[in-house]
């Protein structure tokens, strides 16, 4: 049983399992699934400086901390517990333009080569972490949410502007991915 | 333009999905449930590899089908459950109507939108799987996080002098 639980997990049980966390969260305590709002309320409560948009009341919000909180401790215990032994395997095509930007490392979810703490004083390595995660912040909150809240939780409720907001991420994502990330890389 | 005359549950709800729509207060303790709920998204998160850098950029060169099925049976699901909720008017467990907020649209989830979907493709990772990511072990990461939320606190900075 563990053996088969610490392969990959295929989409068709991973998918639907990310889904129910809608209900869970719903019944739990009428919580609306979203994460990126967890770093707007680390804002409210550490620095809000004054900014109108973080003068709040953070603590009615603190679900959100302690779900988030709980994501980082399940990663923790998805890699002691449950790891699979054997690196990612990804698409041959992916695999062979990665080799090119001296990318072959597939043990971590993560690649090692270009994302670690000493890279973060190259070029490539701010811009991939430091401007990357700047991104993430800043439009998440533009948009109004973010993967979860927008994608998952917005289309769930059949909210349109969410489907606009989804469309936006994958344009984003795939300018990104094909036309400005290979120049990143080749630095 | 924010200003004090909103309440605490306007500000709080502003650009936001995630939103307490509860009335009840209740001791810190309660929290812990939604902690669990993490723990188990984390783990789900990882063995799906839904967090891995490489997953999405299969996904955004249409090299595989993985996170499109994921993402896409995730919002069937999803829609079920919000479906049968109101359907058939299914409360908390503490007895609470369940409450959804309709979303309003701004130019924001254009702009924003695009913006995080750059930053989605460079990092491969939204916020959920930076938490997950940290995790791991992968502490770098948490130096992402960091920006992430400087980030956010940039958008609160000159949110009224930005187009919605």
């Amino acid at each position: 049983m563990i053996e088969f639980i610490k392969q990959p997990w295929p989409w068709y049980i991973a998918g639907p399992l990310i889904g129910l966390t809608v209900p869970a969260l719903l019944i739990l305590g009428n919580k609306s699934f979203g994460i990126s709002s967890s770093l707007r309320h680390i804002c409210a409560a550490c620095l809000p400086a004054n900014i109108p948009f973080f003068k709040y009341d953070w603590k009615k919000e603190a679900w959100n901390l302690f779900f988030v909180f709980g994501i980082l401790v399940g990663g923790a215990i998805a890699i002691a517990l449950l790891s699979n032994p054997n690196p990612i395997e990804v698409n041959p095509k992916l695999a062979t333009e990665l080799a090119g930007y001296g990318i072959t490392n597939y043990d971590n979810l993560i690649p090692q080569e270009i994302m670690n703490w000493p890279a973060l004083l190259t070029l490539k390595g701010f811009l991939l972490m430091v401007v990357g995660g700047f991104l993430v912040g800043f439009g998440t909150r533009y948009a109004g949410g973010c993967t979860s809240g927008h994608a998952i939780m917005g289309l769930s409720n059949l909210q349109w502007p969410s489907l606009i907001s989804t469309i936006c991420f994958m344009i984003g994502g795939f300018i990104m991915a094909n036309l400005i990330l290979p120049h990143i890389l080749s630095l | 333009m924010l200003q004090h005359k909103n309440t605490d549950f306007e500000t709080r709800t502003l650009d936001a999905v995630c939103v307490n729509n509860s009335e009840l207060t209740h001791k810190w303790y309660h929290n812990i449930k939604y902690m669990v709920v993490g723990i188990l998204f984390g783990i789900v998160f990882v063995k799906s590899e839904v967090v891995s850098w490489f997953r999405i950029q299969e996904m955004f060169r249409l090299q595989s089908f993985h996170m499109y099925g994921i993402i896409g049976s995730a919002v069937l699901v999803g829609m079920i459950s919000v479906w049968l909720i109101k359907k058939f008017n299914i409360k908390t467990i503490y007895g609470e109507r369940i409450e959804f907020h309709p979303k309003t649209f701004n130019q924001g989830q254009i702009y924003g939108g695009l913006l995080f979907g750059l930053g989605w493709a460079i990092t491969g990772a939204c916020p959920g799987p930076l938490f997950a990511q940290i995790g791991t072990g992968a502490t770098v990461i948490a130096v992402t996080l960091l920006s992430a939320i400087a980030g956010t606190w940039v958008y609160g900075l000159i949110r009224d002098r930005l187009p919605h």
